[in-house]
C-alpha cells in the first residue's frame, strides 16, 4: 500500500535573503529518496484524469510508477516519448491549472507533484548522461520551415526531424529559445537548461537558422515560392509589448517587462560592464500589473540591487494571474504588493529621469468581461510614490511582423493568426500556426502541444499532396494558391 | 556569421564594410538597417544599410567610433566574421515617384543617403545632395554620392570645403533661393535632423528624418526604440525608422538617447585600457 501523505513533498528552496542577491535557481529540486516518497503518493489510477491535463499527453502515471520503482531511467524513457523539453515544463509549467488540477487525489488531500517529479526525472537524466545517443534521421527530401524558435516551433521541428523531414527553424534573435531564452530568468529557468536542450535538438537533426527576421529578411511567399519549403509553421508568438498610454510613460527608467527581462535574461545585463547591454540599476522600482512577468521583473528588479520593489496593480490579490508559487516567493524575497493602485502619470527631473508615479486607489465594482469585479477609482485618493524604475507588465500582443508581410493569411480582432485548433491549419494552404501567435500570451506546454499537432498535420498534407501529385502531375501548380477550407 | 570582404578606412573614425550577407541583400530597400553583433557579451547595435548589391549577395555598411560597440566594428579587418548580422530591418524610405528630392545627411548618415539618391535616380527623380562634416579629413563617400545626385553640397564646420556651417544654413539658402524641393529625407546625429524639421517646416516642405534611438531586438519585441511621432506611440525599429520630422517629439528622443551615457562612458574607458 502507497503511504498516504496529505501534502506534496516539499522541494527544498535557496534562502530568499541569499537568493535576492544572486542569481542561481531558487527551486532546488528533489533528492532520490523525496522523489520516490513524492512518486509513493501516486495512487496509480486506472484512469489516470492527470494525463489529460497534460497538453503532450505525457503518460504520467506510468512515468510516476517508474520513479516509485527507483527505475529513473525508464521513467525518462516514457516521459521523453511525449515531451521534448521536460527539465524545462517541469520547472515552468502552471500544473495547478494543467496536470494537476485534474490528479484524483486533489480534493482529499494536495495533488501528486507531477510538474516536480517531471523535473526531478529530467535532471537526473541529464546528471547522469543518460540521453540515448543522438542518431541524427536522414534529412530527407522535403522541406519544412518553421518561423520562430519558441516551445511551438521547437517542437513541430523535433517531430517533423523525426519524421524525416528536412526542417530549419528560422529565428529573428541571435539566440534559441524564444520567452524560454530572453522572458523567463535565470533564477527560474538556468539557461544552461536551455542550451543543453538546444543543443539536443540540433542532435536530432534541426537546423537552426538565428538572424533571419521572417517578414523582412525573406518572406513566407518567398520560402514557399522561391526556396522550395513545401510547409510552413508559424510560431512567432505574442512579442508585442503594450504600454498603458498614461503621461510621462517614455521617461528614462521606464521599461516594458519584455525589454527590462531581455536586457538582463538575453543580453546578461545584470553582468554589466562584462557584458556590454547595461540596464538600470533601481532604488525603489515599481511593476505594473500582476501576472508571472510582473513577478519575473520584481525578481529580477530585486536582484539588480532594488532596496524597494513594488507590484502596483489596478486589481486585488485574489484577481492576479500570476502562479501562486511565484507570488509566495516574490514575497519571501521582499517584494511589496500595493493592490487597487492604479498609476495614473509618471513625471521626471530635468535630466528626463522619472522620479514620480502618480496613482489612484480603487475599490472594487460590478463584474466585467472577464467575470472579475471591475476596479472603479475611489475619488479624491490621488497620491504618488517617489520611484527611479517601472516596468510595464500589461501583456503583449500578437507579433506583427508576419500579418504585415503574408498574403492570403487570415488575422483576428486581436491581430492573432486564425489557425484551425485541430491542426494548426491557417486560411493559407501549406501554412500552419500555433502557440502565442495563434491564442495571444499563454503557456509553455500549450505552445508545445499545438506544435506537437501541427507537426501530425503537416505530416499528413505533405503526404496527401505527394499522393495527389501521383494521380495528377500538374496538380500540384493549379493548386498552389487555393485556400484551403478550416 | 557574415564575412567582412571589404574594409576601406574613410575618415580616422570611419570605416566601410562590405559584408557577404546575400539573405540580408536579397529583400534589402533604401532606408532600412542591420542589427549587428559582433562578440558574444556584445551588445545589438543598429547601423544603416549604406549600399547593398543583390547580384553580389552584399551589403556595405558605414560605421563610425562613438563608443565601445562601434569601435570594435571599426577594428575589424577584411576576412574576419561578424557574429551576428541581422536585417534587412524597419520600412524602406517613403520615396516618392516624381518630384525634386533634397537629401541630407551627416556624419555616417553621410553615406547613408546614397541608396535613396541611387533608387531617385532610377525613377527619374532629382536629387540634390547636401553633406555635411566637421572638416575636410571627416567627409565621406564624395564621389559616390556626388554620381548618384544631380547637385552635390558640401558643408563644413570650419570651411575647409565647400560651405561653412551647418547643413541646415544650406538648406535654407537653397529654400530661400526656389530651389523647387518637393521632398527633404535626412539621416544623421538627432541634434541635426531637429534642426532640419525646424528649417523645412516654416514652408511646409514635406520632410522624413530616419530617427535612431536605442534598439535592442529590432523586430518590435522590446519598445526600447518607441518615440512618440503626432502624439501616438512608434517603434522605430518596425515603424520607422524614416518619420515626418515636423511631427516627432524631438525633446523625448533626444533625452532618451541619452538613457545610458554613464554605462557607455564606463564601456568606452574599460575598452581604451584594456587595449
Ligand atoms: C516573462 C514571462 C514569463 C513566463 N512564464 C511562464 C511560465 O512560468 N510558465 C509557462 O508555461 N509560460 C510562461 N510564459 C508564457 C510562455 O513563455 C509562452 O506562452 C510561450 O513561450 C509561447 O511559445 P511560442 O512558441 O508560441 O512563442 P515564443 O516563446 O514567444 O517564441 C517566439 C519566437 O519567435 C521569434 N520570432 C518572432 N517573430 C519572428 C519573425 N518574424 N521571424 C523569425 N522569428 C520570429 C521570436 O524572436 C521568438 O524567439 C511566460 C512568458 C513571459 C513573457
Ligand atoms: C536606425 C539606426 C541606424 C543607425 N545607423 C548607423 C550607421 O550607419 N553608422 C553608425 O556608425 N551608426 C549608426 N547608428 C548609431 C549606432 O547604432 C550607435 O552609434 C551605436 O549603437 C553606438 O554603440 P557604441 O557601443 O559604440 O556606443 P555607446 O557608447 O554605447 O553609445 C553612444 C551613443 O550611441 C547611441 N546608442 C548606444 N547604444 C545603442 C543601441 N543599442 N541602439 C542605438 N543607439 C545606441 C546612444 O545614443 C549613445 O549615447 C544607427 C542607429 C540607428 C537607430
Ligand atoms: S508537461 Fe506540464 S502539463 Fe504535462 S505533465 Fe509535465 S508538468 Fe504536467
Ligand atoms: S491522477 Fe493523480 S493519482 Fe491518479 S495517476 Fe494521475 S497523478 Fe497518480
Ligand atoms: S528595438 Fe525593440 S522594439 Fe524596437
Amino acid at each position: 500500500m502507497p503511504i498516504v501523505y496529505t501534502k506534496k513533498t516539499e522541494m527544498p528552496c535557496g534562502d530568499p535573503a541569499v537568493r535576492r542577491t544572486n542569481w542561481d535557481e531558487v527551486a532546488l529540486g528533489y533528492s532520490e529518496e523525496r522523489a520516490i516518497a513524492e512518486a509513493r503518493r501516486c495512487i496509480q489510477c486506472q484512469e489516470p484524469l492527470c494525463e489529460q491535463g497534460c497538453p503532450v499527453n505525457i503518460p504520467i502515471r506510468d512515468f510516476i510508477r517508474r520513479v516509485a520503482q527507483s527505475d529513473f531511467e525508464g521513467a525518462a524513457r516514457i516521459i521523453r516519448s511525449k515531451n521534448i523539453l521536460p527539465a524545462i515544463c517541469g520547472r515552468v509549467c502552471p500544473v495547478e491549472d494543467q496536470c494537476e488540477e485534474l490528479c484524483v487525489v486533489l480534493g482529499k488531500q494536495e495533488p501528486v507533484a507531477i510538474g516536480r517529479l517531471e523535473r526531478f526525472v529530467a535532471d537526473w537524466e541529464r546528471r547522469a548522461g543518460a540521453h540515448e545517443a543522438a542518431k541524427p534521421p536522414k534529412r530527407g527530401a522535403k522541406k519544412v520551415a518553421v518561423i520562430g524558435s519558441g516551445p511551438a516551433g521547437l517542437t513541430v521541428a523535433s517531430d517533423l526531424a523525426q519524421l524525416g523531414y528536412s526542417v530549419t527553424i528560422f529565428e529573428a534573435l541571435h539566440a534559441i529559445g524564444g520567452v524560454l531564452r530572453y522572458g523567463i530568468p535565470e533564477f527560474r529557468l538556468p539557461k544552461a537548461i536551455v542550451d543543453e536542450d538546444m543543443e539536443r535538438l540540433k542532435g536530432r537533426g534541426v537546423e537552426f537558422q538565428a538572424n533571419v527576421v521572417v517578414g523582412k529578411t525573406i518572406t513566407i511567399d518567398q520560402l514557399m515560392d522561391e526556396m522550395g519549403y513545401e510547409a510552413v509553421f508559424v510560431g512567432t508568438g505574442a512579442g508585442s509589448p503594450k504600454f498603458m498610454g498614461v503621461p510621462g510613460e517614455n521617461h528614462k527608467g521606464i521599461y516594458s517587462a519584455n525589454e527590462f527581462l531581455t536586457r538582463v535574461n538575453l543580453m546578461r545585463a545584470n553582468a554589466f560592464p562584462d557584458y556590454d547591454t547595461p540596464v538600470r540599476r533601481p532604488k525603489r522600482a515599481v511593476i505594473i500589473g500582476a501576472g508571472d512577468t510582473a513577478m519575473d521583473a520584481v525578481r529580477t528588479a530585486i536582484r539588480l540591487g532594488a532596496d524597494e520593489a513594488h507590484i502596483v496593480y489596478r486589481r486585488s490579490e485574489q484577481q492576479m494571474t500570476a502562479r501562486a508559487e511565484d507570488y509566495s516567493r516574490a514575497k519571501e524575497e521582499g517584494a511589496i504588493f500595493d493592490w487597487l493602485t492604479l498609476p495614473t502619470r509618471f513625471t521626471g527631473d530635468d535630466q528626463g529621469w522619472v522620479t514620480t508615479m502618480e496613482c489612484l486607489r480603487m475599490e472594487l465594482g460590478e463584474p466585467d468581461d472577464s467575470g472579475r469585479r471591475r476596479p472603479v477609482p475611489i475619488s479624491g485618493s490621488e497620491f504618488t510614490m517617489d520611484i527611479d524604475l517601472a516596468v510595464i507588465a500589461l501583456g503583449t500582443n500578437p507579433n506583427p511582423l508576419i500579418p504585415q508581410t503574408t498574403r492570403g493569411l487570415e488575422i483576428n480582432d486581436h491581430g492573432c493568426v486564425v489557425a484551425d485548433s485541430e491542426t494548426g491549419r491557417t486560411s493559407r494552404e501549406g501554412v500552419f500556426a500555433g502557440g502565442d501567435i495563434v491564442t495571444g500570451a499563454a503557456t509553455v506546454i500549450l505552445a508545445m502541444g499545438a506544435g506537437r499537432v501541427a507537426a501530425t498535420a503537416i505530416h499528413e498534407y505533405l503526404e496527401r499532396k505527394a499522393a495527389d501529385r501521383k494521380r495528377t502531375p500538374s496538380g500540384d501548380k493549379r493548386r498552389r494558391h487555393r485556400k484551403t477550407a478550416g | 556569421m557574415a564575412r567582412i570582404i571589404e574594409k576601406r578606412h574613410l575618415t580616422p573614425v570611419t570605416k566601410l564594410f562590405v559584408v557577404e550577407a546575400p539573405l540580408v541583400a536579397r529583400n534589402a530597400a533604401p532606408g532600412q538597417f542591420v542589427i549587428v553583433r559582433v562578440s558574444e557579451s556584445g551588445e545589438r547595435v543598429p547601423i544603416s544599410i549604406t549600399d547593398f548589391s543583390r547580384q553580389a549577395g552584399t551589403i556595405t555598411i558605414v560605421v563610425q567610433v562613438v563608443g565601445k560597440t562601434s569601435g570594435m566594428i571599426c577594428a575589424m579587418e577584411e576576412g574576419d566574421e561578424i557574429l551576428d548580422f541581422a536585417g534587412p530591418l524597419g520600412r524602406p524610405a517613403p520615396l516618392p515617384e516624381k518630384g525634386h528630392v533634397v537629401l541630407v545627411g551627416g556624419g555616417f548618415g553621410a553615406g547613408a543617403i546614397y541608396p535613396l539618391a541611387r533608387e531617385l535616380q532610377q525613377r527619374g527623380v532629382r536629387v540634390s545632395a547636401i553633406v555635411g562634416a566637421r572638416n575636410k579629413e571627416l567627409l565621406i563617400l564624395r564621389e559616390l554620392l556626388e554620381s548618384a545626385s544631380d547637385d552635390y553640397h558640401i558643408c563644413t564646420d570650419d570651411g575647409s570645403i565647400g560651405h561653412k556651417g551647418f547643413v541646415t544654413e544650406r538648406l535654407q539658402d537653397l529654400l530661400s533661393a526656389n530651389a523647387g524641393f518637393t521632398h527633404c529625407f535626412a539621416i544623421g546625429p538627432m541634434p541635426m535632423m531637429r534642426a532640419l524639421a525646424e528649417a523645412t517646416k516654416p514652408s511646409g516642405l514635406t520632410t522624413f528624418v530616419s530617427l535612431d534611438p536605442i534598439m535592442v531586438d529590432g523586430t518590435g519585441m522590446c519598445g526600447s526604440c518607441r518615440v512618440t511621432v503626432d502624439g501616438e506611440l512608434k517603434f522605430a525599429c518596425v515603424d520607422g525608422p524614416f518619420f515626418d520630422a515636423h511631427k516627432v517629439n524631438f525633446d523625448e528622443a533626444v533625452v532618451r538617447s541619452k538613457m545610458y551615457v554613464d554605462e557607455e562612458r564606463l564601456a568606452s574607458e574599460l575598452a581604451t585600457a584594456a587595449r
